[in-house]
């Protein structure tokens, strides 16, 4: 487990890690912030860059803001920063309660809101969150600045749509309005804690009707993604004591069980189920949580 | 750039000392400078073993590079007790009987004192949550559980 040999580099500026990775673009380089997707991947034998460049340390993109509209999260902002900010709860409770069933304490300490999307692990908590709350991207390169819609950032397994000499700066969450609800829950993996399947919505209401929907799953394919079938079966529907069941059936419409992903603890077969019953479950509990405040 | 001069402060102590870029915070910590308490363990940020604190934060050392932690200040469980005198959270885990083999016990006490600082009142649910990540394979966690509740309880009397 000791990692094999790099360079690393510490940038003082996000222009100079902008700089560095140009410089070293034909090397294999890495980006590290918070270090807990790098370091294990390392150590595991999975990555064995031969650049690293630290961003950890700059201050420009550490720390978060909570808007009138929006919460903007600083790329290396760390699970633990989010969870100590006052009205974090009120704001984004979706990505609030998402972040405190990552890891464990001691993670949580070190790892990192943007270092978490740019690894885009499949089993990952936070990615189906951004999606299902149609977060923004802000990314930063040679080119200059960028934003993409997080429903488009996630492109397969630990693939996303970063370039060679890009950077995540910021993510972009709008807040959860008075007449909208949002949650995330998971059937976690009873060792690791990653997602088997992991289920995030965010339920917009006009009277007893539904306006709009978004809802992603993540653990349940090779990257995070929207349930577009369950949310059409939602969108302009009447909030009944059937609805959840109803369309959460339509979270595995279109979908071929070889999307599904398939593992020693879950097969695609039984993925499909508990996509379906934590589609429901998301629903739900989205819907009761219309003008209701969350709690810490 | 695969040597770099660092600085540490372990324990309020300075040091200043070459690393490897590859080298973890745990083995800098333990074969650099000798700080033995924190352990090694997995090596794979589950078990909490190598459990240290950086600027005052409860991380795993294993999954930090020494380099990431120039010029930070660093706490092991050597430098908790003050004066000759253990912290009030190592008595309790030697009063209540907190460990067995003793492996994980640097681990579990200061993810502990980390812990009980942002919450001096919890309850066991928040003790066992706050130990996720400190896999202990002898006590059954019962004994642990009782020596934070017990710690929480000496650190209020403190105050």
């Amino acid at each position: 487990m000791f990692p094999n040999k790099f360079d690393y580099v510490r940038a003082t500026s996000v222009a100079e890690a902008i700089d560095l990775l140009e410089e070293y673009a034909d090397a294999d380089t890495e980006i590290l912030a918070g270090g807990h997707s790098l370091l294990p991947t390392i150590k595991s034998g999975l990555a064995s860059p031969e650049v690293v460049v630290d961003i950890s340390g700059l201050d420009e993109l550490a720390g978060l803001e909570i808007g009138p509209e929006t919460t903007t999260f600083g790329a290396t902002t760390t699970y633990a920063d989010v969870l100590h900010t006052d009205g974090v709860y009120d704001a984004v409770p979706d990505v609030a309660e998402t972040v405190e069933v990552i890891g464990d304490r001691q993670v949580r300490n070190a790892g990192t809101m943007g270092g978490n999307l740019a690894h885009a692990d499949p089993a990952s908590d936070l990615p189906a969150v951004v999606v299902a709350a149609d977060a923004t991207i802000q990314i930063q390169g040679p080119d200059g600045e960028r934003a993409v819609p997080a429903s488009e950032f996630f492109i397969a397994m630990y693939t996303t749509d970063l370039g060679p000499s890009e950077l995540i700066t910021a993510i972009e969450v709008p807040n959860v309005g008075d007449d909208e609800g949002a949650t995330y829950v998971k059937k976690k993996s009873p060792s690791s804690g990653y997602a088997m399947v992991g289920v995030a919505a965010r339920l917009r209401t006009d009277g007893d009707s539904i306006e709009a929907a978004r809802l992603a799953a993540n653990g349940a394919f090779d990257h995070a993604q929207r349930l577009e079938a369950a949310e059409d079966a939602l969108v302009g529907a009447t909030v009944t004591d059937d609805l959840a069941a109803t369309a959460a059936g339509a979270a595995t419409d279109g979908v071929e069980e070889w999307e599904l992903m398939d593992d020693i603890q879950v097969s695609s077969d039984f993925r499909g189920q508990l996509l379906e019953v934590y589609t429901e479950r998301a629903i739900q509990q989205a819907l009761d949580r219309v003008g209701v405040a969350v709690s810490a | 750039m695969a040597d770099h001069d660092i600085t540490l402060t372990v324990n309020g102590e300075e040091y200043d000392l070459a690393v490897e870029s590859r080298t973890l915070l745990i083995h800098a910590l333990r074969e650099g400078l000798g700080y033995t308490g924190p352990n090694v363990g997995c090596e794979s940020t589950l078990c909490g073993a190598c459990t240290v604190h950086v600027d005052g934060e409860a991380i795993k050392a294993c999954t930090t590079l020494a380099v990431q932690a120039d010029g930070r200040e660093i706490t092991t469980v050597e430098g908790l007790g003050e004066d000759g005198e253990l912290h009030p959270v190592q008595e309790s885990f030697q009063e209540e009987h907190g460990l067995q083999c003793g492996y994980c016990t640097p681990g579990m006490i200061m993810t502990s004192v980390d812990f009980l600082e942002e919450n001096p009142d919890p309850n066991r649910d928040e003790i066992r949550e706050a130990l996720e990540g400190n896999i202990c394979r002898c006590t059954g966690y019962q004994n642990i559980v009782n020596a934070v509740e017990s710690a929480a309880e000496k650190l209020e009397e403190a105050e």
